[in-house]
């Protein structure tokens, strides 16, 4: 199990957490303008990197917030973690 | 190759010797196979045995078989709810029938019925309408009561009192379990006798691209290998080698877990499913249960899964089967399974010339290996798809032509 750093309530339990994907894929701010190519990509396209990875996470049964973190995804060790709307460290 | 009966057996002096052969890589070959899983194996031997390509090697990081084609729980079925997917699981269960046969290996097929329980109302409803899907599409598959599940799978619970009663089962009496490194080695050994280099200890680093964008080479840790077809046939690390040659793929990696138990006398007649509470059982030849626990909720690479995860599961085998509740388990591993958005594979061309992908097979690939080879050999050689796996694309992810199969598929196999 992990232990993960909610960047508001600090290093708990994997089981407290729910996972929320590759992070930082903005929902583009005029779909329509899209062709099918970009808008495929934006919904099922992932990165999916032997390594480090930008993810979401939310806190359901802490704070209840979502936040970024960056984890090593061979080692599964947390570099760091950040609250929304702050620049990545 | 040296044939195997019961005369050979019976007439056989010595050790019977490698079975195929450990050769070094050329410097060029017609098509190269990526990742010497079942997959790639099968591939490997269509494409030599159907469409007489015989200068073919396939590159294997580890050794063969040692990714999810040696970690998984080998339950084979085709009870699949979408036509697309009858179509492709059943291609393979039919060939698995043959399979023994065709490889002249005991891959050990034994179609001992799979049993997936409803718990819920909801359950019930779901599982009988694939029922009837099913058998539209000319795959067998039957509803049993709770008793008949229980006449069918003696040690299964089926009392008032339990958390989640079992309120019936759809049964595939043809679906079953295999030998998973049989499968491995038969196919090896097939392909390896038709000419087909297997070199393990062979990572793929890089795939190499003309002028024009086509492949022409990949780069690996033994060196540079000339080619103008690589079929990529990695699972987990698909995402990691399609990047090689500058493709996105619609994935992702999560560890899957599975575990056995001491080896005792044969009690387990069958395979029993459990998507509700997650669970999934059989009993292999040597007696240990094998058992199916779930994935990780993250993206991982890690191949071992979480305790939490595997205890999970453990609990409700000693919910459905009391009679296991004091028994060990021997082993636990992980093995890292590729997801597609809508838990169906893809078998087709990449977008690049040259380039081919089988993926996506995510929990539930070993079954639909024969089938898979076959296929994916076709599309290579041809460079088209075959008419059962053309809906199989990357494309169906941009055109909105899925194939949601996550009812079939959750997690468990
Ligand atoms: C615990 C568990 C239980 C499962 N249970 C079932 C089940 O009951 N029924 C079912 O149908 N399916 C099940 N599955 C899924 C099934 O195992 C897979 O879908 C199937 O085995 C995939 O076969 P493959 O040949 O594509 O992949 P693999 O056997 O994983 O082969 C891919 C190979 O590619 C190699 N490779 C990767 N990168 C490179 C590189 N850069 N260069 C060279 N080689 C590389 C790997 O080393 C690996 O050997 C389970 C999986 C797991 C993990
Ligand atoms: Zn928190």
């Amino acid at each position: 199990m992990l232990l993960i750093p909610c960047p508001y309530c600090g290093p708990r339990p994997e089981l407290e957490f729910a996972y929320g994907g590759e992070g930082g894929i903005a929902r583009p701010a005029d779909p329509a303008a899209l062709d099918d190519d970009a808008w495929g990509a934006f919904l099922y396209h992932r990165s999916n990197p032997r390594g480090m990875h930008v993810e979401r996470w939310r806190h359901v049964h802490g704070c209840g917030r979502f936040f970024n973190a960056r984890r090593d995804t061979v080692t599964d060790l947390f570099a760091c973690s950040w609250k929304v709307g702050e620049a990545a460290p | 190759m040296q044939r195997f009966s019961g005369l050979a057996v019976a007439l056989r002096r010595g050790a019977w010797g490698p079975q195929w052969r450990a050769p070094e890589p050329q410097a060029a070959y017609d098509a190269v196979i990526v990742g010497g899983g079942g997959h790639g194996l099968a591939t490997a031997f269509h494409l030599a045995r159907d469409h007489g390509m015989s200068r073919i090697a396939v590159l294997e990081k580890g050794w063969i078989g040692g990714g999810n084609t040696g970690r998984n729980t080998t339950i084979i079925r085709s009870n699949y709810l979408f036509e697309e997917s009858s179509r492709l699981y059943d291609h393979a269960v039919k060939k698995w029938e043959a399979l023994s046969q065709t490889l002249n290996y005991n891959v050990m097929f034994s179609q001992r019925g799979v049993l997936m329980l409803a718990h819920t109302v909801h359950d019930v409803q779901v599982f009988q309408r694939h029922v009837h899907a099913n058998r539209l599409n000319g795959v067998d598959n039957e509803w049993l009561s709770a008793e008949e599940a229980k006449e069918f799978c003696p040690p299964l619970r089926i009392s008032a009192g339990m958390r989640y009663p079992v309120l019936g089962a759809a049964l595939q009496r043809r679906a079953g379990t295999a030998r998973h490194d049989a499968v491995a080695w038969g196919y090896a050994r097939a392909a390896d006798a038709l000419g087909v280099d297997i070199i393990q200890n062979c990572a793929v680093t890089g795939i190499v691209r003309d002028a024009a964008g086509a492949v022409e080479a990949v780069e690996t840790t033994r060196g540079k290998i000339r080619t103008p077809k690589v079929g990529v046939v990695a699972a987990g690390n698909t995402s990691v080698v399609m990047a090689m040659a500058g493709v996105r793929m619609p994935l992702e990696s999560y560890p899957l877990q599975a575990l056995v138990s001491e080896p005792i006398k044969p009690v387990f007649p069958c395979v029993v499913m459990s998507n509700t509470i997650h669970a999934y059982i059989s009993q292999s030849d040597k007696g240990e249960l094998v058992i199916g626990a779930g994935t990780d909720a993250y993206i991982s690479y890690s191949q071992r899964g979480a305790l939490h995860v595997s205890t999970h599961t453990l609990e409700a085998i000693c919910e459905l089967f009391p009679d296991f509740r004091r028994m060990r388990m021997l082993r636990n591993w992980g093995g890292i399974v590729d997801v597609t958005p809508d838990r169906s594979p893809i078998i087709a061309k990449a977008p690049v010339k040259g380039l081919y992908v089988n993926c996506g097979w995510g929990t539930g690939g070993f079954k639909a290996t024969p089938g898979s080879g076959h296929l994916f050999a076709w599309t290579m050689a041809k460079d088209e798809p075959h008419p059962i796996n053309a809906p199989f694309t990357i494309e169906r992810f941009r055109d909105g032509h899925l194939i949601d199969e996550a009812a079939a598929a959750a997690v468990a196999h």
